[in-house]
């Protein structure tokens, strides 16, 4: 038991730097240092009474806590910003980038901005559900305006922050309403994944989905892990899936890349437009982030469609009541951007020429980085994957000492599961990559 | 994905193609096909959404929705907090919209996601409106700021990193205090207690019950302080009520956490309505702050504010924000750029932020003089009671006293639309309908109990 009682201020810091040793590491062990006794954190018993004031004023009450570890995704890009060689490649977050690697905004993005200054619109708070018009066009743009279950308005719709608010949305949901029941997640899978049903205290499972050895889909382990799951799971699927409907799973899409796989707004929604057709209920998460390049604008939704009218409006209700103590109500900013866009007709096709534009400058580059690859690799390695991956993203197959060393020796940054963002990558840069 | 593979050769191929033609929309053969039709779709019977029931429309913004169904030309929207110009309309500032076409014209602009804490320059500017262009604290880099989606993200991410992080779980809030605090906190994993605030019997503070619960607060616990403009009372500290709440609760180590909504718009002055939270910084201590644009910029629906916190050191300052990160990543990864640049385009600019203050003034000036009318309005009606209160409360809103009975009579006789404890937007009136309202005041206070 350490002596306080004439510790001097600075002596008692001095002491609480040998201590920072001893204390356990983790959230919020101040008690360690103060008191045995956890949730008292000054020193007040016993003879240490006149120096609690002294305690209470000069420590932290934060000094427990520890660095967090630097967000894989985001986190290297301070590195990347740092490293001063010219020959240096970002191939980490999936923002798309033009062939000259800038950043890109849309010319209906600055179209529709513009229109929505001329028109001198309000800033009045949103509802708690998101702007209406917004909620309407996305729904549409994902099911098509004639499926059933918008005709029957049996979607609960509502708008969220991107795809992250989006999922989170739903977590949310899903741990309220279905108590106990898991979230099954492909192995890999966007890292962020984890951490918001982790938040959400929703138990998550991984499902096999990756094949290291063929680079590719590892169907019958994905369908083995997906059946031996607990009754009415919840599956989140990236664009293109398997059904998971034995044991009334509830399959839950992630669409972060509509219209941005294959270039086209409708072939992208495909498996989405299929299940609801069948008339199951599912999950959506949305995200105009990519195919709108409205990133920083955090524009999305969830949507969920339901079996009859009434019980999208309840499930509705019940999500605006997860939003109001979280934000209260979301931003108003690319949510009229959106409804701008894909509301009026002569945008909206403007819109889908710039996206096949964006989607086929990444197809090119996976052509051409197969090209350099199977030319260069003497070594007989099966390069197709890159052509067969679908989307922003490739997984080269790199293990974590492979791309550490890509990004020490030869300063291109990329993820450390192996993924590079091919729409960091430009045809000139190809050469180099390989 | 190319669904016309060459016939396939290895197997890896061969499901990958039956996937394909999945995509492609092709019929499966039914050896593959495992997707059965939901058993009943349109009947609610086999939903497994079935257990959920409709939620309670929100007591605020429901306020506005029945106003909205009301076809009275008469009909007053004294609802929610969001101000509104003597014709009745909504005020979108002259400074913002010269920022925004500013920023719309900047071809260099981008939308690339923001970092994970937000726009670094408006961070920045946030702390130095709040804390003072010289704070100490802020050259010592003891205060972290992060870029959070207006008052009520601010709060949530703080909570959420308090229930984390620090060792009291339990947060004390002011009785009343705005509808949607207990709820932010207590889904952030807190528990909640309340401290005593309004004297119905004064309409003024109850300043001896507060620091009575205060004082009775465990030791190390949150307690949540409206900086100034009290919602929904309207009713402040003195600064010299200020001073004895600050020594008592750093005399009991309680983590003070503020909720700024309305700095400028409480006195007029944005400095002055920042004191009491530079008392607490002033004396070395720590503290937690959420700020909100929405009204004082009236950026109400671009959700822009910023959650600050002040420790002892720099290092505990950077880790804390290392942890506000893990916070802010799963819920919505990074906040939305458009209301930030607004914000620090004007804080920024010497002669916007001058036209700001001025027009800020304006505003706060138009609300103080709507609460003159009303007292004088029901003063020549001879309205029974002291209507004093509605002067000496300060900010948006007045706690009229009114009870629910009356609210509801107010309503439906009158088309008058306000929050059932009796809460009335101040800047929902205009010199033309201070009349109404106190012909409709005046009505329930003598005919209904």
């Amino acid at each position: 038991m350490i002596s306080l009682a004439s510790a001097t201020p600075s002596a008692l810091l001095s002491v609480q730097e040998t201590l920072k040793g001893k204390t356990r590491l983790g959230s919020g062990c101040v008690s360690t240092l103060f008191n045995k006794e956890k949730g008292k954190p000054s020193i007040k018993k016993k003879s240490c009474g006149r120096i609690s004031m002294t305690v209470a004023v000069n420590v932290s009450r934060f000094e427990g806590i520890v660095m967090a570890p630097p967000d894989p995704i985001h986190g290297f890009s301070e590195a990347f910003r740092a490293d001063v060689d010219v020959k240096k490649l970002s191939l980490g977050v999936g923002a798309y980038r033009t062939e000259e690697l800038q950043p890109y905004v849309l010319d209906v993005v600055k179209k529709a901005e513009n229109l929505m200054l001329e028109r001198g619109e309000n800033k009045e708070y949103l509802s708690m559900e998101g702007l209406a018009a917004f909620n309407k066009v996305t729904a549409e743009l994902l099911f098509g305006a004639d499926n059933p279950v918008i005709e029957q308005q049996r979607v609960a719709t509502v708008q969220g922050l991107s795809g992250t608010g989006s999922l989170r949305l739903a977590a949310a949901l899903i741990e309220r309403y279905f108590p106990g029941a898991k979230v099954l997640i492909s192995s890999p899978t966007w890292g962020n994944h984890m951490n918001i049903f982790n938040d959400a205290r929703v138990p998550w499972s991984e499902y096999r989905y990756y094949d290291p050895k063929t680079v590719g889909l590892d169907f019958e382990g994905m369908i083995s892990d997906i059946k031996a799951a607990p009754e009415g799971s919840f599956v989140l699927l990236h664009g293109c899936a398997h059904n998971p409907t034995e044991k009334n799973h509830i399959p839950f899409f992630d669409v972060a890349y509509q219209g941005f796989a294959s270039g086209s707004l409708d072939a992208d929604a495909s498996s989405v437009r299929l299940f609801a057709e069948r008339g199951m209920e599912l999950l959506v998460a949305q995200s105009y982030s990519k195919n709108l390049g409205l990133y920083a604008e955090r524009i999305g939704a969830i949507n969920v469609v339901c079996s009859s009218t009434d019980a999208a409006a309840r499930v509705k209700s019940q999500l605006k009541r997860i939003a109001r103590p979280m934000y209260s109500s979301p931003p108003v900013h690319g949510a009229r951007i959106v409804a701008n866009v894909v509301g009026d007709p002569a945008l909206f096709n403007e819109w889908k020429v710039e996206m096949e534009m964006m989607a086929g400058r990444i197809k090119n580059v996976r052509q051409k980085l197969f090209d350099c690859l199977s030319a260069k690799d003497k070594s007989g390695k099966d390069w197709s994957f890159i052509l067969k991956q679908i989307g922003m993203f490739s997984f080269t197959g790199l293990n974590k000492t492979q791309s550490d060393n890509m990004t020490n020796k030869w300063h291109v940054y990329m993820t450390k599961d192996g993924r590079i963002s091919l729409a960091g990558l430009s045809l000139a840069k190809c050469e180099y990559l390989c | 994905m190319n669904p016309e593979l060459a016939s396939p050769s290895s197997s890896s191929d061969r499901r990958i193609s039956v996937l394909a033609r999945h995509l492609a929309g092709v019929e499966m053969d039914s050896k593959n096909d495992s997707i059965s039709a939901f058993p009943t779709s349109g009947s609610d019977n086999n939903s497994v959404f079935s257990h959920v029931v409709r939620g309670p429309e929100d007591p605020i913004l429901g306020v506005t929705v029945a106003y909205n169904k009301d076809p009275s030309p008469v009909k007053l929207n004294l609802g929610v907090g969001a101000y509104r110009t003597e014709e009745g309309k909504p005020l979108v500032l002259n400074v913002v919209r010269k920022a925004e076409l500013l920023l719309v014209n900047d071809r260099s602009r981008v939308k690339e996601y923001l970092p994970i804490t937000g726009l670094a320059e408006f961070n920045k500017l946030s702390a130095k409106l709040m804390f003072g262009a010289n704070c100490p604290a802020i050259q010592e880099n003891r205060v972290t700021t992060v870029q959070c989606l207006s008052g009520t993200g601010s709060l949530r991410v703080g909570a959420e990193f308090l229930a984390k992080h620090y060792l009291q779980r339990t947060i004390y809030i002011p009785q009343p205090t705005w509808g949607n605090h207990p709820k932010i906190f207590t889904l952030a994993g807190l528990s909640v207690k309340t401290y005593r605030y309004y004297d119905p019997a004064t309409r003024g503070l109850n300043f001896q019950g507060l620091v009575e619960d205060l004082s009775s607060a465990s030791s190390g616990a949150i307690v949540l302080l409206h900086a100034c403009a009290h919602n929904p009372t309207g009713v402040d500290p003195t600064f010299q009520q200020w001073e004895q709440i600050r020594k008592l609760m750093r005399s009991k180590g309680l983590m003070p956490f503020f909720d700024s909504a309305y700095q400028g718009f409480a006195s007029g002055n944005l400095d002055a309505d920042a004191q009491p939270i530079r008392m607490f910084v002033a004396d070395g201590g720590e503290l937690l702050l959420a700020q909100s644009y929405a009204k004082n910029m009236g950026l109400y629906g671009e959700r822009i504010g910023a959650l600050s916190i002040v420790c002892k050191t720099a290092d505990v300052a950077a880790r804390v924000e290392s942890q506000l990160k893990l916070v802010i990543r799963p819920m919505y990864s990074n906040p939305p750029i458009h209301g930030a640049s607004i914000v620090a385009a004007i804080l920024k600019n010497r002669d916007l932020y001058n036209e700001w203050t001025i027009e800020l003034k304006a505003m706060a000036d138009r609300i103080i003089s709507m609460r003159q009318k009303l007292f004088e309005a029901l003063r020549a009606r001879g309205t029974p009671g002291d209507w004093s209160h509605i002067v000496k409360q300060i900010g948006m809103f007045t706690f009229t006293g009114l009870n629910s009975k009356q609210v509801s009579f107010m309503t439906k006789e009158y088309h008058i639309y306000m929050t059932s404890d009796g809460r009335i937007s101040m800047a929902g009136l205009s010199s033309k309908t201070v009349p109404h309202l106190a012909d409709a005041i005046h009505a329930a206070v003598k005919q209904v109990v």
